[in-house]
């Protein structure tokens, strides 16, 4: 009886279809990925069990550490937005050039006055700068307008109220806090999120 | 690489010699693996980084006297935060109960709450209400490490205030302050 020889069969398998997935799918995370934003002043965000999203979109975040306060808001035209009213309000003349400018700037703590100056450098020159945080003071109040005109913008281009967050660093003293609190309530945002990272319940 | 010779081996003898044909097939696996790893990579750090939120309200500032909510002092538990993420809680009015120290987390805060929530429901038969004081020397973390307990314990009405001087007080008594 002759032998049977079994026919070898190749062990590499067809990887084109599952390489397109891969890629496919990479390009999908690229696009979608956001960059993360720098924080100007190291901030270790406290952890929290907590686990509502923040929203994308109409959100103003304040950042506090190192007794400084920096502010950001969502949205390109509204970041114009609210530059051209400050600018307004501090009889400061904006170009459409630093507008743009601004409006690629994802969170800055300058007081109005060097803004200008702030404006002109390069992205690397800025991180470089040192920001000395937005002032709190009553007096020139710039704080408490930033998110006066952020909220105004956000209502006339998006029509909704804008939410404004706190991202605090765990370290940072209860004062400021309450100072940044403090000008929340004098224009009655009574309810306002605090940036928390996820921690499991378990842990103390 | 991953392909296996599956020609059978050696050829005829003699003959013409013909060039081989080469497969046109290209080993795609390592494009494949590296693709999956960006892959995982990008789900990471978008997922995962994204921050959570906590809903604070804080109570109307220009509120008249007249319309707040007046909470009876024997089921009102005041939080009062020192320094070295250490806090000092009592039942009742400043001054009249002693105040008791303690840290945060599992076994400092989450019990007391739990227990004493538990406590005032029975006594009262109402819920408990908290009040949360920063003192100066307390950092943020502390502000939310404390909203946090409530909101495991599942405390549903609390509130913040301001310290009163007396409770600063009773914190440098402690060494809190």
């Amino acid at each position: 009886m002759p032998k049977v020889k079994v026919a070898r069969k190749s062990t590499s398998i067809d990887m084109t279809a599952m390489c397109d997935v891969a890629f496919l799918l990479l390009t999908f995370f690229i696009l979608t990925a956001k960059p993360r934003i720098e924080d100007p002043v190291p901030v270790d965000v406290p952890g929290s069990v907590k686990d509502i999203k923040l929203p994308e979109e109409n959100i103003a975040v304040i950042t506090v550490g190192e007794k400084k306060a920096f502010f950001s808001v969502e949205g390109n035209d509204v970041r114009k937005a609210v530059l051209e009213q400050m600018g307004g309000l501090y009889n400061i003349q904006f170009t459409p050039q630093e507008m743009n400018k601004f409006a690629a700037l994802p969170v800055f703590g300058v007081p109005i006055q060097s803004l200008k100056q702030f404006l002109a450098l390069d992205v690397e020159q800025r991180q470089r700068y040192p920001q000395p945080g937005i002032p709190r003071d009553s007096v020139s109040d710039e704080l408490f307008n930033w998110i006066r005109e952020s909220r105004k913008a956000v209502k006339a281009l998006h029509n909704q109220e804008m939410r404004v967050s706190i991202k605090g660093d765990s370290k940072e003293e209860y004062p400021t806090i309450k100072d940044v609190i403090a000008i929340l309530q004098r224009q009655k945002v009574n309810k306002f999120s605090l940036i928390t990272s996820l921690r499991g319940a378990s842990k103390d | 690489m991953a392909e296996l010779d599956t020609s059978g081996g050696g050829g005829k003898k003699g003959g013409k010699v013909r060039s081989k044909k080469q497969s046109t097939r290209v080993d795609l696996t390592a494009m494949v693996d590296l693709a999956f790893l960006l892959i995982t990579f990008f789900i990471m750090t978008t997922t995962l980084s994204k921050p959570k939120a906590m809903d604070v309200a804080m109570p109307d500032k220009d509120e008249k006297q007249d319309n707040q909510l007046d909470v009876a002092a024997s089921r009102t538990m005041t939080l009062l935060l020192g320094k070295d993420n250490k806090l000092m809680w009592y039942i009742g009015e400043p001054g009249k109960t002693a105040p008791e120290v303690e840290g945060y987390g599992k076994k400092g805060l989450r019990q007391t709450l739990l227990d004493k929530s538990k406590e005032v429901q029975e006594k009262t038969g109402k819920f408990m209400f908290v009040i949360i004081k920063p003192s100066n020397k307390s950092v943020y973390k502390n502000m939310v490490d404390a909203l946090d307990e409530i909101a495991i314990t599942n405390i549903q009405s609390y509130g913040f205030a301001e310290i009163l001087p007396v409770e600063t007080k009773l914190l440098q008594e402690q060494g809190l302050y």
